[in-house]
């Protein structure tokens, strides 16, 4: 047998470590040039050697992948010197946060950063989501991946929602309350997932380790995995989606090396990212209220933000249908997005076409005035919860606005499409659009324009 | 594939399915909400509230270690209502002067016998079991009682 030797490097001992660590450099002809041997070390085994010409373009996914790594990386980093002082039990937890904030040289600082860097995430992926799905990113081969993400997506909220509850003081303590006071309105299986999540009846020690237990240990061991899982499919499709050319010219794309092309502008980003991620931090501190009191509700009461939005569906529509049904079909249409039946697999431009980019623009519009006028119409005009009492609730604070609510979207899409007489994928596209900027309108409105008792104010009013 | 080599390998994942089952009725067993967390004496236990004549009627007295109101009604009879607004879960709030309970989350209100007054919430408050001997009133709070609205037989005569 016979097998390759290669020769061992002479000279100093620190010299011979180093070049033991960075495999591959010893090998004739290399020394010297990083862009041959990093794709052969582990960490940049992730990336091919070049990629198209096109994917290095800042414009063209905005960086917001890398953006959501690196605040998950700051996440992880300040998580773990939070998790050195935090006790998770109701008596210790708010005087454990009080002493990060006060006693610890930096706490308040390292808390802000935890903080910022998570409610930046959700906004980050959120946009993430939108950059793939207006540049097509979600057709074949990502189809899976586009899944994948969605599950991500699903663990980095579940992560700030377990973690919304740690500082123990009122705002955490009735967010939470609310938002698993919903899981009640679930028919049959509600009650049940309610007491577990809340380890008992009501918001508890219990409910304190589970969270603590789920946001320190079981979420982030899960992201790790399917974010490794997230980037090997995107390698394996060969790196982020751009336009698709005829076979024959695919040889004669335009390239560039990753190194250094892609992994400088990456490394800016990530630079960028982490200077205004501590800076901020450095001066908006993180919100902590009073001490957590069972007894006393404060008004209003709201859940977090990125949940508001069913919030306000609550105050709408039938409760069945505001944290059941309609989160349920929502979901679920997301995770279907890939695998509709669409005229053409084009990817790699932004809004598909220069008719799917006005079709949004009217989606945009309708969605805005159609929200708002339903929530305005119902506070002043017409309620539905109390205005057909010969009906069963469930039709007549339900079905009804939810079909009023919800059927406005196919009818408005069917008047679009033969207006602009467009294709399955530009129709897809004006309903996304228009369902996403509902949300949007129902989570701003919720968030800033409810005052006391839940009743409409305006955010600057008292 | 031979029958038996078939054979084996459903037995392979009857065997794996079997490991999962008992991974997940372990994982469970832990998550389960236990009695373990519960309070021997307070929330979740027996609450010796006091003499049945020390609450006039019409009148609604706030436990606070119980998690409950004991009203009292016109009759004389006690309903012991669960501090919890069936909205969202807020705590309620007696009101004296308005004689109505209020929930400060969402405005919801309930009156003496916890039926609904003003939505969101959908049903009257939940309550416990009353019991009067030898003139103690006591209250269970191990096991709350849903209902959607007001009824005589939910109320412990004294």
């Amino acid at each position: 047998m016979k097998s390759k030797i290669t020769p061992s490097v002479a000279g100093p001992l620190f010299k011979r470590i180093g070049q033991s660590v960075r495999r591959g450099s010893n090998r004739a002809g290399t020394s010297g040039d990083p862009g041959k041997y990093l794709p052969k070390t582990m960490l940049f085994h992730f990336r091919p050697r070049r990629v198209p010409e096109e994917a290095v373009r800042f414009t063209h996914t905005w960086g917001l992948g890398g953006m959501a790594f690196v605040l998950i990386m700051l996440l992880f980093g300040t998580g773990l010197l939070l998790k050195l002082v935090y006790k998770p039990f109701p008596d210790m937890a708010y005087d454990s946060i009080l002493m990060i904030q006060h006693e610890i040289r930096f706490g308040l600082w390292v808390r802000n950063v935890h903080h910022w860097s998570a409610n930046i995430l959700v906004i980050i992926l959120f946009l993430h989501m939108q950059r793939v799905f207006f540049t097509g990113g979600f057709h074949h081969p990502r189809q899976f991946n586009w899944v994948i993400g969605m599950v991500l997506f699903l663990l980095i909220l579940a992560s700030n929602f377990t973690g919304y509850l740690l500082p123990w003081d009122q705002l955490a303590y009735w967010a939470i309350t609310i938002s698993t006071g919903m899981l009640d309105y679930v028919p049959f299986l509600g009650g049940w997932l309610q007491a577990v999540i809340r380890g008992g009846t009501e918001i508890g020690p219990a409910s304190l380790l589970l969270f603590f237990a789920v946001h320190t240990a079981v979420l982030p061991a899960g992201i790790c995995m399917v974010g490794l899982f997230h980037f090997w499919r995107v390698r394996k499709a060969g790196g982020v989606v751009v336009p698709l050319v005829p076979d024959e010219e695919e040889a004669e794309r335009r390239r560039t090396p990753v190194f250094p092309d892609l992994l400088l502008r990456e490394l800016v980003v990530a630079l960028v990212v982490v200077a205004f991620v501590l800076i901020f931090s450095a001066f908006i501190n993180a919100p902590l209220d009073m001490k957590a009191n069972p007894g006393l509700s404060p008004n209003p009461a709201k859940a977090p933000w990125f949940f508001i939005g069913f919030q306000e569906l609550l105050l709408h529509v039938h409760p069945v249908f505001s944290v059941l049904v309609i989160p349920v079909l929502l979901l679920g249409g997301l995770l279907l997005v890939p695998y509709i039946n669409y005229a053409s697999n084009r990817g790699g431009i932004w809004f598909y076409s220069e008719n799917g980019r006005r079709m949004g623009i009217y989606a945009v519009a309708a969605a805005v005035f159609y929200t708002a006028a339903g929530i305005l119409g119902d506070a002043f005009f017409f309620d539905f919860t109390t205005a057909l009492p010969m009906l069963p609730p469930v039709v007549g604070s339900g079905l009804l606005p939810a079909i009023i609510f919800t059927g406005a979207a196919p009818v408005f899409l069917m008047a679009l499409k033969r207006r602009f007489s467009a294709d399955s994928n530009e129709a897809v596209q004006s309903l996304y659009i228009f369902l996403m900027v509902m949300y949007v309108v129902l989570t701003i409105t919720c968030l800033w324009f409810r005052g006391t008792d839940m009743a409409l104010a305006w955010p600057w009013g008292k | 594939m031979t029958p038996r080599r078939r054979f084996l390998n459903m037995l392979w994942w009857l065997l794996g399915g079997l490991a999962l089952a008992e991974l997940i009725g372990l994982v469970i067993a832990f998550i389960k909400p236990g009695k373990a967390m519960q309070p021997l004496e307070g929330y979740g236990g027996l609450i010796t509230c006091g003499q049945a004549a020390d609450f006039p009627a019409g009148t609604v007295t706030a436990f606070q270690r119980g998690h409950f109101y004991l009203s009292r009604l016109e009759n004389g009879g006690f309903l012991a209502l669960s501090r919890k607004c069936t909205h969202l879960g807020c705590t309620v709030i007696w009101d004296e002067e308005k004689s109505r309970f209020e929930c400060p989350c969402h405005a919801s209100a309930f009156n003496l016998m916890g039926d609904v007054i003003s939505k969101p919430a959908p049903r009257a408050l939940d309550y416990y079991a009353v019991n009067i001997e030898n003139s103690v009133v006591t209250v269970d709070t191990g096991k709350k009682m849903k209902r959607t609205r007001f009824s005589a037989d939910q109320v412990t005569a004294s």
